[in-house]
Parts: C-alpha cells; sequence; structure tokens
C-alpha cells in the first residue's frame, strides 16, 4: 500500500493490520512516534493525520490510504527546528523526553486549527499526552511561546 | 598534598618536582605523590572526594588525547534528569574549555568507573565531584607541564579554551602537553578548585545537551537503537508472579509470518521475529498456547493491606533513641499514616539490545547501574563477567528500579539463543506494570507532646516496610533468573542501613526534639515484589513527619512556619524554609473559599539538598477532587551547577509528588497487580497541572553539591496534605488522598 510521509509517498509490503507506529519505526526508521501504551492511552505515539492529532499505536494502516501522515520529523530537525520543536528547545521543556514527541504533535495539531488558543484550550488540547517527569509546566509554557510563531507564519502566508 | 607544596606548586616552583617523576612512573600504578617519597603502602583513597575514592586514578575520569580531545569518563547514567550536561559543565569549568570541547562517556562496564547506581541523588555528590577535582588536578599538571616548557612559573600563565598560554603569547594545547600516561596518577586530596567567582560554565543554565534530539525524533533512547539484522523480541509472562510453564504449543507461533524462533527455557518465553509488530502478534499466540501452573497462596486483600504488613514478622532497627520524656506535658497527639503500593509508571516500557558475538554479550540498556547488572546477568547466564558487557543508553524515565534491569536480562538470554543478531526487546505496557518493582506500601505512627509554649518536648515515631531495594546484583534479583528452568533465588531482603536508609529514609526529623524515639519496624516479607522508587522512605517519612508537624502547631496554636522554624537550629534549613514561604506570600491573604494553603520542608536524607514547599490547593466540595493550584519551593542544593536543571528537577519532583499524593494507587487481586494500564492506575493529567510552580534556588557558591534530584517528593506530598487540611479541616493520613477519601472526609 501506498502511505502519505512527511509529504513522501512510500510503497510499503505490510500486513494491513498493523499500527501506523509500526510502520513508522520499522519501516520507514523514524524515531519520533514512541510505544507508550499500545492503548491509545498516553499519548507518546502522537502523529498527524490529515492535520489531526492521531494516536499510531491504535491506527492500522489499512485506514490512512489517502492520508498525510506528518511525524515529529516532518516539523523540523536539529538544525531547522519547526515553532513548536524551538520552543520546546528554548524552554528546555524535557527531562527524560520520551512523551516530547507526542507533546509536540499533540500541540502542533492544536496550532494548526487555532494558532491563537487561550491558556484553557492548550490545556485541553493537551490533555490525552502523560508526562512522568512532570515536565508539564514547562510543556505549557513552550507551546504559549510556539502560538505566535505559527500565527506570524500562518498571516505571513495569507 | 600539603599546603607548603600546594603554595610551591601555585607559584610554580614545583613544575619540574611533578612532572618528572610522574613521566617516570606513566603506567605503573599507583604512582608516587608528585612532591613526597613513593609511598610503601598502596595509596590511602579514604580522603579523596566523591567516587575518586574507588576509582582514584584521574585518567579513570579524563583523558586527553594528543590531538587534544578530552574526553570525560562518569560511571553514572542520564535519566533524564540532565546528568550529561552538569557533569560536561563541571568538566570544562575546571579545564577551562569550553562547554561543547569535552565528550562525554557515560556507564559502560569496558570504559567507565563502577559507580554503583545512579540513584539516591548521588550523582552529582559522586560523580560530579571526582570529575571536579580530577579536571582540577589535570589542569594542574597541565598548567605545570605547560610551565616546565615554556620555562615560566604558573603564575604567569593562563588557560584558554584547550591551550596553556605563555606571557609572551605562546600557545601549548592541551594535546601536546600530555604524554601517554601522565594522567594515569593517583588523584591527591586536597586540589585546589577555581573560586566561584571566577566561574563561566559552572552555574550557569547550560542546555541540555540530550534536548535537541529529543524534540526533533534523532535517535535518543535504546528503543531507536537499530544495528544491522536486528530482530525483534517479546517475552510472553506468566499469568502471575509464581505460576510455572507446564505447557507451551508453540505450533501457531512458528508459523506466523516473520517469526525467526519461539525461546523456551523453564518458564521464560519469549518470541523473535524480522518485525516488531510480527513479534507482538506471536507473542499473543504463543501466549494463547500456554498453559500455567497457578501459584499456591494469595495475596492479602488490598483492604487488609496495612494490618497484614504490620501483622507479619519485623526486625525493629532503633534509627535514633534519645527518648527522656518529661513530666507535665501539656498535650501529646497521636496519628497513624499509611502509603499504598505505587508505580514508577515510566511513560515507555523497558527495552533492551543484546548480542551474542565471538563469545561476548553485549547488552544496551537504560539500567541504573551496568556494573550491578551485569554481575547479575552473567550470573543467570553462566558467563564470567569479563564477557558481558553492559552499555547505558537511555530509556524512558525511571524514577527508580523498574523494569530495565529485567528487559535487559530478557533480552540476554534471547540472544544467548540466538548468537551473532542483535535483539531488540521491548516490554507491553501489561508488562511493565504487572512485573515492575512497586513502591513499597508503608504504614507510620507518630506521637508527640508539646509543653505550655508550644514547643516539642517529647517525639515517638516508628515506620513498618519492606526493603526499599532488591536491585540487581545476584541473578536471582531478575525475572528471568527466577523463571529459567534452574532457577536462581532471589536474594534474601535487607534494609539499607542509615544514614542513607531504605523504609527509614528521614525518618529522623532535622528538628531539635529534646526527647525523640524514631523505630524502624523493618518487615522482610514481601507480598508483592517492591524496590526503589524515588526518595524511598523519604516519600512518605516527611509525608507522615511533615502532617504531623501542621497537627503540632495546630494544636500549640501556632502558625505551621513560626512552628518548624522554632524547631529548627541549622541555618541553611531555616534560610530555605523562610524563602519558600516569603515566596509564597505565606501568611498574606486568605485563600478563597475551597481553598488551603500548606507548608513542608525537610532535608533529603539530613544530608543531601534542603527543599521547602508552599502550596495553595483547591478542593471541589461536590467530588472531593483535590487540585494543586500553585506551588513555591525553594533548594539549597550547595553550589548550584546548572540552575536552570536545577528548577527542572524541583518542578518535575513537585509535580510527581503530587500525582503519587492526589492519585496514585497499585491496585491487586489475590494473584498479582490488576492496574495494568492508564486507566486503571491514573496519573496527573493536563487538566490537573497547576497553575504556577516557582522554584527559588539559594546558591552556596563553592560548597559541595548537595544531590537534589529526589528532594521534592516529601515536602510536596505533606505540603499538599497540609493545604487540603487546611482546606477542609479535614486531616487526611492515608496517602493517596483520592476524590473518594475526601469526599467522605468532608462528609459529601
Amino acid at each position: 500500500m501506498i502511505l502519505n510521509v512527511n509529504g513522501q509517498e512510500h510503497d510499503l509490503d505490510v500486513d494491513p493490520d498493523t499500527p501506523l507506529l509500526y510502520v513508522l519505526r520499522g519501516e520507514l526508521g523514524l524515531n519520533g512516534a514512541k510505544y507508550g501504551c499500545g492503548l491509545g492511552q498516553c499519548g507518546a505515539c502522537t502523529v498527524l493525520v490529515d492535520g489531526r492529532a492521531a494516536f499510531s499505536c491504535v491506527t492500522p494502516v489499512v485506514a490512512l490510504a489517502g492520508k498525510r501522515i506528518v511525524t515529529l520529523e516532518g516539523l523540523g530537525s536539529v538544525d531547522n527546528p519547526g515553532p513548536l520543536q524551538h520552543a520546546f528547545i528554548a524552554e528546555q521543556a524535557a527531562q527524560c523526553g520520551y512523551c516530547t514527541a507526542g507533546m509536540i504533535m499533540r500541540a502542533e495539531a492544536l496550532l494548526r486549527r487555532n494558532n491563537r488558543p487561550t491558556e484553557a484550550e492548550i490545556r485541553t488540547a493537551m490533555q490525552p499526552n502523560l508526562c512522568r517527569c512532570g515536565t508539564q509546566m514547562r510543556i505549557l509554557r513552550a507551546v504559549r511561546r510556539a502560538a505566535p510563531v505559527v500565527r506570524t507564519a500562518a498571516e505571513a502566508q495569507g | 598534598m600539603t599546603a607548603l607544596s600546594r603554595r610551591a606548586l601555585l607559584a610554580g616552583s614545583g613544575a619540574l618536582i611533578v612532572s618528572v617523576p610522574l613521566r617516570g612512573h606513566a603506567q605503573t600504578p599507583p604512582a608516587a605523590p608528585p612532591d613526597a617519597a613513593p609511598p610503601a603502602t598502596p595509596p590511602d583513597t579514604k580522603d579523596l572526594p566523591g567516587s575518586l575514592k574507588m576509582a582514584p586514578y584521574l585518567d579513570a575520569w579524563i583523558r586527553i588525547d594528543s590531538n587534544g580531545t578530552i574526553t570525560v569518563f562518569t560511571g553514572k547514567a542520564e535519566l533524564g534528569q540532565g546528568i550529561k550536561t552538569a557533569l560536561l559543565q563541571v568538566a570544562a569549568e575546571e579545564l577551562s574549555v569550553r562547554i561543547d570541547r569535552p565528550k562525554l562517556v557515560t556507564a559502560d562496564t569496558a570504559l567507565t568507573p563502577n559507580e554503583g547506581y545512579t540513584a539516591g541523588s548521588h550523582s552529582m555528590q559522586d560523580s560530579g565531584t571526582a570529575i571536579r577535582f580530577a579536571a582540577a588536578q589535570v589542569r594542574e599538571i597541565l598548567l605545570n607541564e605547560a610551565a616546565a616548557i615554556l620555562q615560566r612559573p604558573v603564575g604567569q600563565l593562563r588557560l584558554e579554551d584547550g591551550a596553556v598560554v605563555g606571557p609572551d603569547g605562546r600557545r601549548l594545547n592541551y594535546g601536546a602537553l600530555i604524554p601517554p600516561g601522565i594522567l594515569h596518577v593517583v588523584a591527591q586530596p586536597g586540589t585546589q578548585l577555581k573560586a566561584p567567582g571566577s566561574y563561566t560554565v559552572v552555574s550557569t543554565n547550560v542546555p541540555r545537551v540530550d534536548i535537541p534530539a529529543k524534540a526533533t525524533g534523532g535517535p535518543a533512547y535504546v528503543q531507536d537503537m537499530r544495528l544491522p539484522g536486528t530482530l525483534h523480541a517479546r517475552v510472553v509472562r506468566p499469568p502471575h508472579p509464581g505460576a510455572r510453564l507446564a505447557a507451551l504449543d508453540t505450533r501457531v507461533a512458528t508459523a506466523m509470518p516473520g517469526v525467526v524462533q519461539v525461546v523456551r527455557d523453564g518458564s521464560f518465553v519469549a518470541v523473535v521475529a524480522q518485525k516488531e509488530f510480527q513479534a507482538i502478534q506471536a507473542m499473543r499466540a504463543l501466549a494463547a498456547g500456554a498453559r500455567w501452573q497457578s501459584a499456591e497462596g494469595a495475596l492479602p486483600k488490598q483492604a487488609d493491606i496495612f494490618e497484614y504488613l504490620v501483622g507479619l514478622p519485623v526486625q525493629d532497627i532503633t534509627v535514633l533513641d534519645s527518648r527522656n520524656p518529661q513530666a507535665g506535658t501539656a498535650k501529646t497527639l497521636r496519628a497513624r499514616f499509611t502509603r499504598a503500593y505505587q508505580m514508577h509508571g515510566s511513560i515507555g516500557p523497558s527495552c533492551a539490545v543484546a548480542q551474542l558475538q565471538d563469545g561476548v554479550m553485549t547488552i544496551w540498556t537504560h539500567t541504573q547501574g551496568v556494573y550491578p547488572d551485569r554481575a547479575a546477568i552473567a550470573e543467570l547466564l553462566h558467563m564470567p563477567p569479563e564477557q558481558v558487557r553492559c552499555i547505558h543508553v537511555e530509556g524512558s524515565g525511571c524514577y527508580g528500579h523498574n523494569g530495565a534491569d529485567d528487559a535487559a536480562a530478557d533480552a540476554a538470554v534471547i540472544a544467548r539463543a540466538v548468537p551473532g543478531q542483535p535483539i531488540r526487546l521491548q516490554w507491553m505496557r501489561e508488562q511493565e506494570n504487572g512485573w515492575e518493582p512497586l513502591a513499597p506500601a508503608m504504614v507510620s505512627e507518630a506521637q508527640a507532646s508539646l509543653d505550655g509554649q508550644g514547643r516539642i518536648v517529647d517525639w515517638d515515631y516508628a515506620v513498618w516496610s519492606n526493603t526499599h531495594s532488591t536491585r540487581p546484583g545476584n541473578a536471582g534479583s531478575l525475572l528471568a533468573g527466577q523463571l529459567v528452568a534452574q532457577p536462581f533465588a532471589p536474594p534474601p531482603p535487607k534494609p539499607i542501613p542509615m544514614p542513607e536508609g531504605g523504609g527509614d529514609r528521614n525518618s529522623n526529623p532535622i528538628y531539635t526534639l529534646p526527647s525523640a524515639r524514631v523505630i524502624y519496624h523493618f518487615i522482610p516479607q514481601m507480598p508483592l515484589r517492591v524496590s526503589a522508587m524515588r526518595g524511598l522512605g523519604a516519600y512518605m517519612n516527611v509525608f507522615s513527619i511533615e502532617s504531623f508537624m501542621d497537627e503540632l502547631a495546630l494544636a500549640a496554636g501556632a502558625d505551621p512556619v513560626a512552628f518548624r522554624l522554632k524547631h529548627l537550629e541549622d541555618e541553611r534549613a531555616k534560610a530555605v524554609v523562610t524563602r519558600a514561604a516569603e515566596g509564597f506570600g505565606w501568611g498574606g491573604s486568605k485563600p478563597p473559599s475551597g481553598h488551603g494553603h500548606g507548608f513542608a520542608f525537610a532535608r533529603y536524607k539530613n544530608l543531601a539538598a534542603y527543599c521547602a514547599v508552599a502550596v495553595e490547593v483547591s478542593v471541589a466540595q461536590e467530588t472531593g477532587q483535590t487540585r494543586l493550584v500553585r506551588a513555591v519551593a525553594a533548594v539549597d542544593a550547595g553550589q548550584i551547577v546548572n540552575p536552570d536543571g536545577l528548577r527542572n528537577q524541583v518542578e518535575g519532583a513537585i509535580l510527581q509528588s503530587s500525582s503519587w499524593t492526589l492519585y496514585e494507587s497499585a491496585t491487586f487481586d489475590a494473584v498479582g497487580v490488576t492496574s495494568l494500564d492508564w486507566a486503571s492506575y491514573p496519573i496527573m493529567r493536563f487538566n490537573a497541572v497547576p497553575d504556577s510552580v516557582e522554584v527559588h534556588l539559594i546558591d552556596r557558591p563553592g560548597a559541595p553539591f548537595l544531590g537534589a534530584g529526589e528532594c521534592g517528593q516529601g515536602p510536596a506530598a505533606a505540603a499538599v496534605a497540609n493545604a487540603l487540611a487546611h482546606a477542609t479541616g479535614k486531616r487526611l493520613r492515608d496517602l493517596p488522598l483520592t476524590r473518594d477519601k475526601v469526599k467522605a472526609a468532608i462528609g459529601v
């Protein structure tokens, strides 16, 4: 089947029941999405599917033909980080960082549909994702920091 | 080194005296002290600071190649606490190089010193101190070497990012100053450290070196390792601890696509496949084909666990006894506190990669202790330890002894059965929750008497607990070691002696008490598997003591902060309490209706960092739901290496501890743990995250590092409990302080 990940089409020979997570990590060698629970309860595996946050651990690839998938790697790189990646680094919004990729993708989904979120809207949007180290204060700061950057970029694009 | 000789060295006159004997002893440890007669006996390391005591050679910590590459070695591991960055800061500072110049090698049994476990907030105290002094001594050697070459006194030389520069501008790169073996010398006590006022790297907010990869999808974890030819494995665990495998039908699993091999050794069962999801599907098929013989006996009912525990045989340990009760006390209070079993709950289930090649088993693991884990795995595999190598690679945050060591052993047992191929094993969520060692359930009882002036005149405290460490070192501590056909017996549980303590950690109050007794009732028998979780007994003991201090303050009619200050003599303790109270605005405006203020303080282990926490909580009258609204902490961790890193640790401690305190309780039935996912083991989510958390740091330039990674666990818990009591007028003493318990207490 054909899977569109980070703007590239991949022709993959996989069991259609395979959750997207294992295709991203195994077939495509992407590190961003993490296995946390396999149940859609922690958000470590969060990616975007057609711009909306999705749990890649419970989404079989058969459901994703023709959809655009974006992972953490699709937002930028170490040398050229995207606005949320930059904000997470600038705010030092991690301890172990295992949840970070999912947090960034969850926040990316929010800022794509609402780049002027209130504090309550940010917290509600982030609710599905767990952080065990207790870095949520920094994660919230990073999302607040990135929002105007995303907004400015969106306005520049018209 | 004597004061005289150090002055001589600093003045430069010692240069040749230093360099000649050191070169002469290049490869023959132990080298003679630089300016003394060679010792007749091996070096006495007891006066050396930090981990230099057990690894005294400078080149165990710092090496400099001829091209000037500086490599720093630590036996400690990055667990997400930022230790890589902090240790690099310490080394760069004392070596006078930019932060990005030194490379760092962390815990690896082939390369680094054996520093035991990365635990107990010891990394900066032990490894940071060793690297600090080793680097300072390397700097002295570099200066002395340069002085000899340039024929100038040391006092005329300066250090400039990897080079010694003479008064005439001549530059000697570090690489050119280090003949082979010159750093293979025993460290000397009394090294001159840089003056804190001159710091340019230590005490600054150097950004964490590991965060950019984590925020952009770079390989950052053992989970991300992709060695060529890697196969994926999953284990099939028994339905509950103690069950033995009676029969295994492998036909369905082995016929599945991608399946390479089923590995069985006694009750240890695993499957290896080409792809990860194939391994998961085969694991399920294999589990369906397994028939287990149940264990005998049943666990106590969860509701009765505390009565059950205190009814078990105990070994009594007297932590403190200066009891001398006075007659005529005005008031005596008693209270009993309990704490449920709780989970580490790492977000990423445990993982390891193992490969048996050319007779050597290499294991990449997120264990906290590569050397003890190696010893245990070598015993399990019946291999000599030299042929087993454990290399630390980061995993998800562990906060203590989670499944990391067991997963490393699982991977090794599987890799032995599939020689040559790298085996990547990851546990499933239900395996992590079902098999990780829990934080022990605990009980404490406190009694204290006040005199007419509101001063504590007698204190009597007892705590009941299982051990807080069943960490490996022996094959019997590993799940695989207990499951294989010829199983290893778990070693008998032991208490951890004070002053660090296990269940009794922080059971001795820091307060000035004229009459006090503290008894630890150590319970050897463990109904559920338990081990170390962040803070060990300190979480429960500080929760108990600091809750009880508030009860005493209330009985004395005193303000809780003033009451604590009245019983404190340690000036640093008082400074931390005062700073947190001021930062919070303690004693200022009253909280809104349904809200309460709470305060708590402890010095971790009474020998590490000082931490005071003031909080505001809100309590929803209808539901009993308690929320941490804001927290203000003050911390004294001695010399601060990375202020933002320290803040991050303490912020995290406050949020994690308040999650433990408000929500967390592992559930179990007659045979084992039943809270196998995040629905049955809820932790803090964003809707409950506080509005604000402030951490005030009290820097102590030049003072020894005081471990801080766990200092907030106890104070945060007690501050929340005290604020809840302030908000509701009801004292809750049974952790966790769930909404059902609050609801029952406030009678709605």
